[in-house]
């Protein structure tokens, strides 16, 4: 088994902090189809539509048949465990600060050999011909690119706190977190998610601390949770904010939302629709150019660093629901923005994990009919897509529907969508 | 029809002036200088011409963006025939069957077969990392290790699969090591006790130190032209009796067990009308003492899975009851680069022409090369090996008689063709 992960001693202020190194980032176009399925937290690989052959490492024809039709498809994983090594040498900067390193060769049962980092807890055979089993998965390393992880095949105690596992997700245990808006119905189950998840210490933010949030109180009294003030649509409040705490935070969870429920022809004026854009768009920038820089140098700054950003948008900014037309625009302008903020984290080693929920079971969605997102589902799913180091999340069955749909066909989603449906 | 999946013969190809450009660790100069320096030497140990070096084969990682025929103009030559062989640890085999090919059809007459690398500060990192698409994709952003986890996976497997040790290995490489000290060029100073070897600290278990070649800087060449040639420029040279390459054998083994000569050993001896038993020196690839092992077992020396016995019942070193790699290897000498694909031929050239000083092979007529190359997944893809012979061999002269069965001459199947 793991040996449970310790609690990390207090920084010692007097000694360099550590720069960060990516392992190896380059792949051919093809094999980032590998990437993408995890991003997604499927483990999948290409098949031959003609033939069936499993495939890997990536192709562009098949080695069987040498049709081109490879389609990306998931996969169990299961295998058996051929041989394995510890690296004690590394021409890697990033692994040589991470040695000694596991491998494994593992043959799949749907037919590859594959090369995976091994799990701390896999037994090693030690016979001619024996079997051990090991259940194989992928996952994002520090690079976000896709690499193949050898697990065992029953789950073992402490399994998530293997070097390996921690180095490969942003779990939240022991680590500080910013959620922007605590006063909301997420803002709260988040903070719940996280202190069960074992967060150190959760600022939550809160606009107009004046007014009354019920239940928060009750929050604010745990040892873990601080308020702090923050509107994100306030250029000064968020410099303020970083100013005192940005140094500190791990993970930021940018959940503050402005949500109102017109189309574009309900209401007069823009008034309204430039607020959610001050919220849910320009609040995500003036928060990645606080934050962003001084999130990106602690990325390697001892065993519980910097390492995540979340963005709550919404599947509305996939597709306009013309029914909340202003709020899916400015979703999706905040989508847009997500995009660039990956990009510009990723080479520091700063996860961003997205955010797509279908309508949320809170007060704006009230007259709307089930199924609808419990706030503490979104929170929970949250908590675990930190801890498995998935990209994108689509959390509820609406916005799973709604993937499902727009992946087949946009053009006939937006038909849809027009004609009022859901 | 029966004999279409037969090769013609290698009759009359004669092989002749081995050079070493000398290795170093690292070096600022580019791989054209030491293709240039390779040539020279070439030019200069056989008194030929260079106008009349009309044939070029040429191997080289650190060469790219060029390839060999960016290097035509670089060293001012002009010939007729050229080839690139960027096939690593099976350049040697392959680039000598190419050309032994283009003397035989009078493509050309004198080929020159130049394998040459650099090596700066930071070559090798970048080389691994940009050495395949499977590679990069697959293996590289696993730990980085380059071929050292790819062969540890194999070297384990095959000590699990078969009861090998590390002391088994160690006799590889030890041996190799007193070889070495009688090569001047060998980059391995001191010799290697097999206490230093198992003590030796661990790169990437079962793996240790002395399991991996050292990158280095340099490069080796020999001239391939017709046995009548070599004799009328009165070149000491050596024959070729016999040479087989394959790539991508045995695909479905799920881990490297065997290689590729396995396939094709039967028809090699065939070509050379020799058993294994007769050749008296082999010149095996040995980016890592496993490899090795597979190639005794492979070419037909041991069976499968007697690799260790066979190694524990001979000696190795160049006097010993079974010479193998008897410069050293790149194990001692250092690996250039694709020059390592080059070591085991200049030395059988060397072994062959008497010119092999104090580690020479005792009454040395049949020495066999192997090549293997291109780790670009999970295992090496090229295998090949060849046959060489002295020129002073009554065996070689058997060859010029008529042709029967699978030793059908060139001529004689250009005729029937």
């Amino acid at each position: 088994m793991s040996p449970p992960f310790p609690k990390p001693r207090p920084k010692n202020p007097q000694l360099r902090t550590p720069q960060l190194t990516l392992p190896p980032a380059s792949r051919g176009r093809v094999a980032l189809g590998l990437t993408a399925e995890a991003a997604e937290g499927r483990f999948a690989l290409q098949v031959c539509e003609e033939c069936g052959a499993v495939q890997y490492p990536p192709r562009e024809a098949c080695r069987v048949c040498l049709s081109h039709r490879l389609r990306w498809k998931a996969q169990a994983g299961g295998g058996v465990l051929l041989t394995s090594t510890t690296l004690n040498h590394s021409n890697d900067p990033y692994f040589r600060d991470r040695l000694p390193w596991r491998l494994g060769m593992v043959q799949l049962d749907v037919g590859p050999s594959v090369m995976a980092h091994l799990h701390g807890d896999v037994a090693l055979p030690t016979q001619p011909g024996e079997n051990v089993r090991v259940r194989v998965t992928t996952r994002l390393d520090r690079s976000g690119k896709a690499v193949m992880v050898a697990l065992p095949e029953q789950e073992t105690p402490h399994m998530s706190d293997d070097p390996l596992l921690r180095e490969m997700g942003s779990d939240p245990r022991y680590r500080k977190v910013l959620v922007t808006d605590g006063k909301s119905a997420v803002g709260q189950a988040l903070i719940k998610a996280l202190i069960a998840a074992g967060a150190e210490r959760i600022w939550a933010g809160q606009t107009e601390p004046w007014k009354a949030a019920p239940g928060l109180d009750e929050l604010a009294k745990l040892p873990q949770v601080t308020l702090v003030p923050l509107d994100v649509g306030q250029e000064r409040s968020v410099i303020e904010l970083a100013g005192q705490i940005g140094g500190k935070v791990d993970i930021l969870i940018n959940n503050a939302e402005m949500h109102r429920t017109f189309g574009i022809t309900g209401r007069r004026g823009v008034e309204v629709a430039r607020a959610e854009m001050e919220v849910n768009y320009f609040g995500l920038l003036r928060l990645a150019q606080a934050f962003g820089p001084v999130l990106r140098a602690r990325a390697a700054d001892g065993p519980a660093h910097a390492t995540a950003w979340v963005n709550l948008l919404s599947i509305f900014a996939l597709a306009n629901w013309p029914a909340q037309g202003t709020f899916s625009a400015s979703k999706a302008a905040a989508y847009s923005l997500a995009q660039a903020l990956r990009a510009d984290m990723r080479g520091s080693g700063i996860h961003v994990l997205n955010v797509f929920p279908g309508p949320l079971d809170d007060e704006w969605n009230q007259p709307m009919p089930p199924p609808k997102l419990a706030p503490s589902a979104l929170a929970n799913a949250i908590v675990k897509a930190l801890r498995d180091g998935v990209e994108d999340i689509y959390p509820g069955d609406i916005a799973q529907d709604w993937l499902t749909r727009w992946r087949d066909n946009p053009k006939v989603l937006e038909r849809e969508l027009s004609a009022g449906a859901m | 029809m029966a004999d279409l999946g037969k090769r013609n013969g290698y009759q009359g190809v004669a092989v002749a002036v081995p050079v070493t450009v000398p290795y170093t660790r690292y070096s600022t100069h580019g791989a054209h200088w030491f293709i240039g320096h390779a040539l020279k030497a070439l030019i200069d140990n056989s008194g030929i011409d260079k106008a009349e070096i009309d044939g070029l084969v040429v191997s080289s990682f650190s060469l790219a963006p060029d390839t060999a025929v960016g290097v035509t103009q670089h060293l001012g030559v002009s010939p007729r025939w050229l080839d690139h062989v960027p096939t690593g640890g099976a350049s040697g085999v392959m680039g000598l069957r190419r050309a032994a090919r283009a003397v035989q059809a009078g493509d050309a007459h004198i080929v020159a077969c130049i394998a040459a690398d650099t090596n700066h500060v930071d070559s090798f990192r970048q080389t691994l990392n940009s050495f395949s698409h499977f590679a990069r994709d697959a293996t590289y952003p696993y730990g980085a290790g380059g071929p050292n986890s790819m062969f540890a996976f194999i070297t384990a497997h095959y000590m699990r699969q078969y009861g090998a040790t590390r002391e088994d290995f160690g006799r590889i490489a030890v041996s190799q090591r007193a070889n070495a000290l009688k090569n001047p060029n060998a980059l391995m100073k001191k010799p290697l006790s097999m206490d230093e070897y198992i003590q030796a600290k661990a790169i990437s278990d079962p793996i240790h130190l002395f399991d991996c070649v050292m990158p280095c800087a340099g490069a080796d060449a020999f001239l391939v032209m017709s046995e009548a040639k070599a004799r009328e420029l009165g070149l000491p040279h050596a024959l070729l009796h016999g040479a087989i390459e394959r790539h991508n054998a045995y695909a479905d083994d799920p881990v490297m067990v065997r290689g590729g000569w396995r396939m094709d050993r039967d028809e090699l001896y065939a070509q050379a009308g020799v058993r294994p038993e007769q050749i008296d020196f082999v010149q095996t690839y040995d980016d890592y003492p496993v490899i090795v092992m597979m190639q005794f077992e492979d070419l037909g020396f041991c069976e499968k899975g007697e690799g260790p016995a066979f190694v524990r019942q001979h000696t190795l070193t160049h006097d010993g009851t079974f010479p193998n790699n008897t410069s050293g290897g790149q194990l001692s000498i250092g690996q250039a680069g694709a020059a390592g694909g080059y070591v085991g031929m200049v030395e059988a050239i060397r072994q062959l022409t008497g010119a092999a000083g104090p580690r020479s092979v005792a009454q040395a007529k049949l020495g066999l090369v192997a090549g293997f190359g291109m780790v670009t997944y999970d295992r090496c893809l090229c295998t090949g090996a060849v046959i060489l012979g002295s020129s002073t061999d009554p065996r070689a002269h058997s060859h010029s008689l008529p042709p029967e069965g699978a030793h059908a001459s060139f001529e004689a199947a250009r005729q029937e063709a």
